[in-house]
């Protein structure tokens, strides 16, 4: 009989939506991608692509272009409407009617002044950025045809608009269109199909780079209005354009998943002038649509119609190999609490592991399958009952579901959206199963980051805005106010983890700006701030029997707390102090979820999307020279032979293939691994674009 | 060794001709390339061979031309020698003395003086390690120079001579192997490396093939194993630099080549398609497809109007304008292998063997130039690996040569074996072979042996197969039908044991059949078993009857290394020597018998009478492996060495065939001065190209000529100075730098427009002589010396039964001679 008795949950169909809409805001490094179901997420580009804060979506909003504007987000959609979202409560703040039917494109010029928006009846708004709000200043010259795509020249005089058919350069103190270019269409049958300027980029030099339906990319004189240069590049077409601060590189992204790279190069090498635009690097790491790219000082980020968020680094702007050279698929939240589930640990009575499922539309409660069979590591064993699912939950309203939580004792469920929390009770008897919906709230509880229960189930703790979490007190019936737990100062961005001890005594609470408080829930206060560190802390847990915290961070450190002497352990010392492996290190995601292994204190069990991990605090630490993943190596070896070898870090890979969601140790030794294979999801993507593959 | 220097083995005829990259004049009308130990000159509009260098002693590695003068060219041998040559003319200028194996040759405009040169490192010999060097033509007035003051320039390159390349101006040089491309410049002195990933994980193998650079731009083409074109820019910079890929071919890319102006990129491969990449326009691209075999090479003439690629069949095409192919040079096509043995086809006296597949190709070793391909499978052959296809296996002619037999074969694993026979007519009126018979499963089992019988009077075919049968076929006649076919007349079999080989007496009065350990003798005429002889023990693997005045003798060679020699007045034994014998061949026009022997990894070979005890000759270690095919092929031309250890090689010559698939021969010293002395002869006025029809018109001109002038010939005599107009000539046709000094010269020139009375009365003599030669003669006009006269005859053709000379040969030999001679005396008179 092995160690762990595994339940491999495979019936979490969990999809994520499509990107749509990508942009980066160089001061800050952070990155904005809008999802096709209306979602924005922000990346921390300086903290290893930690997926920061997630504004869920909402139906009715359809996000076709993001905008910076220093630090303020804005975003416009074919619903017609420009929204800018209040990144601190991480929901929309206010939407504007924008009355020029849907918007395809929003950008704003250099200055951070300005606002313009193409919209379907071929007008281009500007719109003036006022401290608090945005205000419609005027129109330019109204065209036939929608405005597809809009890029400010950098002085801010001049805008090309991409339309149907053709390319227009505006003067923006006049509002007139000064230039008209031409774009062919494609050849053979689609010569009567309009051709769709999916996207422009207006150069310094006044140079204008477009991109395509008919497959091309063309570089225009925007001062004279002439063609320079047409590379055909795809037979489909080219959806996005984008270009690098110095202007030396323009990425296109195309319907076939590439990313084209074109140079600005001197055909010689000595002299500097003449330069013309070369296509050179070609990348494929997309299986469709390229919706969405930026070239970022060192590296092409591109997401489209496959769901996953691609960084490429390039290599040339990197000194040596190190952790950021290597290349990136981003493809699941990062925050796994934040999005998809949370396992109930054996409900008491009928020692049976409840599964929460949350989607942006419902929840899915499931109950563990269960089987008694006795094997030897590595069998399969047979089910002795099937996994059920015992609930389905739609949410109300067009707001998506950002948060959920269930009491590990089964009774509670709670859900939040950005517009309301609900609270509903649950009573299991014999497969049966109830739901009332407690329908007093207190009315502070309007909206939650993160939801979580106290170990005894008898109260909820609600993250809410400015870094404050509410208590709230949980009887049979009602629920009622307790207390807001506020730090006195500091930052106001939003929780993103939370956890509790098992004595119920300590609530920590995680925000983006990396800070950790605990709170003493006794005196209901604050108890200590644990020391800030420059990475986000990804995932955290506090130890059932010691009430140390381990707290994993972006940078994939580790880090022991000891909440009672308000310090650092004596092993989280050590660590730090020889280091932690390199191939620990190495690793490109973050770690999800810190848990504790019940029957071994010594125990800590991690994970992230690609490997599975039990820290033994009782073994010695590894250093740079052994083998890191040597599990392999150890069931080669001899008993005896076995403890020389032994280290801290045990990994599992068996799940490589498949992404790796959630583990958690259940009482009686067992795991619960719920997994979300890659393949699954590529398989539920509509069909790409046809290519001819060669000998086929 | 005295052996050593009389006889040399030499590749003559079947060189490769696309081991290197070919060239292109400047002015578009000779191609070079590099043939075995010699550089060919083809012109570029007929395809004709015009001449070639000869000079180097070892394989010739590399052509390029001397970019500070375009009527030389350098070449660069394994013999460690560097050639400086005006191809024009064929003379050797210069010889550089580098003293190591040279691989390839690279030079630029922007170094004069200056050739790059691929040698192994000095270090390791052993090795296959090479190294780019620059080596410093030092300027000297000697013939021979020794040039080895070497810089080395980059090391650890390949020695693959399309693994590096100029730059732009020759400012830099790029060099790829493995992994790894190299950019050095020279003005920096600084070299940059790109490595690229070996990229087996994901499908793609990244390993370098060739490269070219951009003429005018700095751009990097580079060819990659996995059929990618990678386009390299901003390689001045470690980290910024940037490249392209382009992405047509499926196999490996074989060559690329820049055209002059840098405007078109061309490439190839496995596929036998020339791909033409637009630059800058990288998407549109033109093909010229099914050139015939893999591309190994492409050269674009400086001009930019010809292409030339070579391919993997021993074939240089030329392309013209891009699209169109305007000639093909054909070498001798060395296929996957060769199934049939050497033959000589008896009428045109060319070498017979497999060509390309399904083909048997006719090639003249005379002219070193196929004639042609008879295709013989007739069916399509389909370029894929791995499939079973029917091959030509065995091709005999009878003696007259009216007649082909072929065999041709395929074997499926496990399935049965087809089995073809085809018998060919030759049609005069077409000049080729009409097939006539088709016999399908002749035999049950593979057939070992297929030979026509000599006899005038049948025409008989007999072949032995595994099936313990040999089978006689006739020519059926048939009063009706205007063609006969051909029927089987005979079955025949010894003890259910399996004939291995059979052999027909030079009269066809007796057949030989090796049944294993049993040699059956048999007269065709009765099919009677005369006798059996048996030297045991091992098979009979070859046999063969002596000819002329040995024809008494059979010889068979075993497997059990014996080599058994029977009297077949006595039927016995004569005499048997242990022997490994892997071939037998006898020279049809003299008795002599080659027998090549294996031992220890190496062949011998030895040419003896069977007669007598003491072999001719004996050459120890001829090359490595088994030789499996040789022959003897007749002289047209008979040499006049009587020394005893040469004289095996007056009538014929022989040729064999490596292991490595190279045509070898051997050579004697007067054979090779001979082809000295006739290729010091100027060519053939270059305004004109050589083309057959050329030669036909001007040989038909020049006899009209003759006429002419044998009408008018005292007054012509008048006119032109014998004399004067050979030392004009000289003076004239003879380049620059090897005239001797003025004074020679001048003093020669002057005598030469005396009119002295020793060549009156020589002319009389000349004019009497005139009836006993032929006509042709006449126009020797040189003063003919006595001796000369004399030595004529002796080398008259008609005494030793040797093919008589074509008459342009023998007038061009006396030029030669009377040429050499006046020369000597001019000198002597000084």
């Amino acid at each position: 009989m092995g160690e762990f008795k595994v339940h491999r949950v495979r019936f979490f169909d969990y999809m994520p939506t499509a990107i749509r809409a990508m942009a980066f805001n160089a001061h800050t490094e952070r990155l904005a991608l809008a999802r096709m179901d209306g979602s924005v997420e922000i990346f921390n580009f300086t903290d290893h692509y930690f997926q920061e804060k997630v504004i869920p979506g909402k139906d009715s909003r359809s996000t076709e272009s993001l905008c910076w504007v220093g630090g303020r987000l804005f975003s416009a959609g074919l619903n017609g409407e420009i929204t800018e979202y209040d990144l601190e409560n991480l929901r929309p703040k206010y939407s504007l009617e924008a009355y020029g039917g849907p918007i395809w494109t929003i950008i704003s010029n250099t200055q951070g002044t300005q606002l313009a928006i193409g919209c379907e009846d071929g007008t281009v708004k500007l719109f003036e950025v006022l401290e608090e709000h945005i205000q419609f200043e005027r129109n330019l010259d109204r065209q036939k045809g929608r405005i597809i795509s809009l890029s400010w020249h950098p002085s801010g005089t001049h805008i090309a608009a991409g339309m149907m058919d053709m390319i227009r350069v505006f003067d923006v103190p006049t509002g007139h269109a000064v230039q008209r270019l031409l774009v062919d269409r494609g050849f053979g049958g689609s010569k009567s199909q309009e051709t769709v300027v999916w996207s422009v980029a207006f150069l310094s030099d006044h140079t204008v780079v477009s991109g395509d339906s008919a497959g091309k990319v063309q570089v225009w004189d925007g001062h004279t209005g002439t063609l320079v240069k047409t590379h055909l590049v795809t037979k489909w077409d080219v959806l996005a354009l984008s270009v690098s601060k110095d202007e030396s590189s323009v990425v296109a992204g195309t319907s076939e998943g590439t990313v084209i790279q074109f140079q600005f190069i001197a055909p010689t090498l000595h002299q500097q002038q003449d330069k013309e635009w070369v296509r050179t690097r070609t990348f494929k790491n997309h299986t469709h649509d390229v919706r969405a790219l930026a070239e970022i000082e060192t590296a092409i980020v591109s997401g489209g119609m496959d769901t996953h968020l691609v960084v490429r680094p390039l290599l040339e702007k990197f000194d040596e190999k190190s952790h950021a050279s290597g290349l990136r698929k981003i493809h699941f939240p990062h925050v796994s609490t934040e999005m998809a589930e949370i396992t109930l640990v054996s409900n008491c009575l009928k020692k049976a592991g409840l599964l929460l499922f949350q989607f942006p539309g419902q929840l899915e409660l499931w109950r563990l399958g269960d089987s008694d069979g006795h094997g030897k590591p590595g069998d399969r064993l047979p089910l002795k009952r099937k996994p059920e699912k015992l609930l389905l939950l739609k949410r109300k309203g067009e707001d998506h579901i950002c948060c959920s939580a269930l009491s590990s004792c089964g009774g509670w469920l709670a859900y939040s959206t950005v517009s309301c929390v609900r609270i509903y009770r649950l009573q299991t008897d014999n497969n049966n199963i109830s739901i009332t919906k407690v329908s007093k709230l207190p009315k502070a509880l309007r909206s939650a980051h993160q939801l979580c229960f106290s170990s005894d189930s008898s109260k909820m703790f609600a993250a809410s805005s400015q870094s404050s979490v509410l208590v709230i007190a949980l009887t049979q019936s009602e629920c009622k106010y307790v207390h807001t737990l506020k730090p006195k100062s500091g930052s106001r961005q939003p929780i993103h983890l939370m956890t509790t001890s098992v004595d119920g005594k300590w609530l920590a609470a995680a925000n983006s700006d990396c800070e950790i408080r605990v709170y003493n829930l006794q005196k209901l206060k604050l108890h200590c701030i644990v020391p800030v560190y420059g990475s986000c802390p990804s995932a955290m847990g506090i130890h059932p029997t010691t009430n140390n915290m381990t707290v994993v961070h972006a940078d994939q450190q580790l880090f022991e707390y000891s909440i009672v002497e308000k310090q650092y352990t004596d092993w989280s010392r050590k660590l730090q102090k020889q280091g932690l492996h390199n191939v620990w290190l190495d690793r490109d995601t973050p770690v999800t979820h810190v848990t504790f292994n019940p029957k071994n204190p010594n125990q800590v069990v991690l994970h992230d999307m690609h490997m599975f991990c039990i820290i033994d605090q009782s073994l010695p630490l590894p250093d740079q020279k052994t083998q890191f993943y040597n599990q392999m190596t150890l069931r080669s070896l001899s008993e005896q032979e076995r403890p020389s070898h032994l280290h801290a870090f045990k990994i599992c890979k068996t799940f490589q293939v498949s992404l790796l969601f959630l583990a958690s140790l259940l009482d009686d030794q067992s795991l619960v691994v719920v997994e979300r294979p890659l393949l699954a999801i590529t398989s539920q993507l509509p069909a790409p674009v046809r290519q001819k593959k060669f000998a086929t | 060794m005295v052996v050593h220097a009389e006889i040399r083995m030499v590749h003559r005829g079947g060189s490769k001709i696309n081991f290197r990259e070919p060239v292109i004049t400047h002015d578009s009308r000779f191609l070079l390339c590099a043939a075995g130990e010699s550089v060919n000159v083809y012109s570029t509009s007929t395809e004709e061979y015009v001449h070639d260098l000869q000079g180097h002693t070892d394989l010739v590695t590399g052509v390029v031309l001397n970019p500070s003068n375009h009527l030389q060219v350098y070449s660069c041998s394994a013999d460690g020698t560097v050639r400086l040559w005006d191809f024009t003319d064929a003379i050797l200028i210069k010889t550089f003395i580098i003293g190591y194996p040279i691989y390839s040759i690279y030079v630029s405009e922007k170094h004069g003086g200056v050739v790059f040169l691929v040698v192994p490192m000095a270090n390791y010999k052993s090795s296959e390690l090479f190294q780019l060097v620059a080596v410093h033509l030092p300027h000297s007035g000697d013939q021979e120079v020794e040039a080895r003051e070497l810089s080395a320039v980059l090391c650890d390159v390949s020695h693959h001579p399309g693994a590096a390349s100029f730059g732009r101006e020759g400012e830099y040089i790029a060099a790829v192997k493995g992994l790894q491309l190299e950019v050095f410049f020279f003005k920096k002195q600084k070299s940059y490396r790109f490595s690229l990933k070996s990229g087996m994980k994901k499908g793609a193998k990244n390993a370098f093939t060739c490269v070219s650079c951009h003429p005018k731009e700095d751009c990097i083409a580079t060819g990659h194993e996995d059929g990618k074109i990678r386009m390299w820019r901003n390689f001045n910079q470690k980290k910024e630099y940037t490249y392209s890929t382009l992405h047509w071919h499926h196999g490996a890319v074989n060559t690329l080549c820049f055209t002059p102006e840098g405007t078109n990129l061309l490439s190839g491969g496995i596929e036998s398609v020339l791909v033409h990449w637009h630059y800058t326009q990288e998407n549109q691209k033109d093909f010229l497809p099914r050139l015939g075999a893999a591309i190994t090479h492409i050269a674009v003439s400086p001009d930019g109007s010809l292409f030339c690629t070579s391919h993997s069949d021993n074939k240089i095409t030329i392309i013209q304008s891009c699209v169109k192919v305007s000639a093909v040079i054909q070498g001798l096509v060395k296929g996957d292998g060769v199934w049939t043995n050497l033959i000589i086809d008896p009428r045109s006296k060319a070498l017979v063997l497999n060509g390309k597949p399904g083909h048997l190709q006719f090639y003249s070793l005379h002219h070193d130039k196929q004639l042609y391909n008879l295709d013989i499978v007739q069916q399509e052959y389909i370029h894929e690996e791995g499939l079973d296809q029917f091959e030509v296996v065995k091709a005999a002619f009878d003696a007259r040569g009216d007649w082909l037999a072929t065999v041709e074969e395929r074997r499926k694993k496990g399935a049965e074996l087809e089995i073809n026979l085809k018998l060919w007519a030759y049609d005069e009126l077409t000049q080729s072979f009409v097939l006539n018979t088709t016999v399908t499963a002749p035999h049950e089992d593979r057939i070992t042996a297929m030979f026509f019988s000599p006899s005038p009077e049948t025409t008989m075919l007999v072949t032995t197969s595994l099936d313990g049968h040999f089978k006689a076929w006739l020519l059926a006649d048939h009063s009706d039908a205007n063609e006969g076919f051909w029927a089987c007349d005979f079955v025949g079999g010894y003890h259910l044991l399996k004939p291995g080989c059979c052999s027909f007496s030079a009269d066809g009065s007796l057949l030989s059949v090796g049944f294993q350990e049993v040699v059956t003798v048999w007269s065709p005429a009765s099919w009677e078993l005369l006798t059996t002889l048996s030297q045991p023990p091992g098979a009979i693997r070859d046999l063969c009857f002596g000819r002329l005045s040995c024809s008494k003798y059979l010889l068979g060679a075993s497997t059990k290394n014996q080599l058994c020699c029977w009297n077949l007045l006595t039927c016995s034994l004569e005499w048997s020597t242990p022997m490994d014998v892997s071939l037998l061949q006898t020279d049809p026009l003299s008795e002599n018998i080659a027998a090549f022997c294996s031992q220890s990894g190496s062949s011998d070979l030895f040419v003896f009478k069977p007669s007598e005890p003491r072999p001719l000759y004996s050459q120890k270690a001829l090359c490595t492996g088994k030789v499996q095919h040789a022959v003897f092929a007749p002289r047209d031309q008979m040499l006049e060495s009587c020394e005893e250890r040469t004289q095996w090689l007056n009538r014929s010559q022989l040729y064999f065939l490596t292991q490595h698939m190279d045509l070898l021969t051997f050579s004697t010293k007067t054979e090779e001065d001979r082809l000295l002395a006739s290729s010091k002869q100027l060519m053939v006025d270059d305004s004109v190209a050589v083309t057959p029809f050329y030669l036909l018109l001007g040989k038909h001109r020049g006899q009209q000529l003759e006429k002419q002038e044998a009408l008018t010939n005292p007054m012509a005599e008048r006119t032109q100075l014998p004399q004067g107009s050979i030392a004009i000539k000289e003076l004239l046709h003879t380049p620059a730098h090897v005239l001797p000094s003025a004074s020679f010269l001048c003093a020669m020139f002057v005598r030469s427009l005396l009119i002295s009375s020793s060549s009156a009365r020589e002319e009389k003599e000349h004019e009497e002589g005139e009836m006993e030669r032929e006509k042709e003669e006449e126009d020797s006009e040189g003063e003919a010396d006595p001796r000369l006269g004399e030595s004529a005859t002796w080398g008259h053709p008609e005494e030793f039964g040797a093919p008589a000379l074509t008459k342009a040969q023998e007038r061009e030999l006396r030029k030669v001679r009377t040429f050499d001679h006046s020369w000597l005396s001019s000198l002597l008179d000084c």
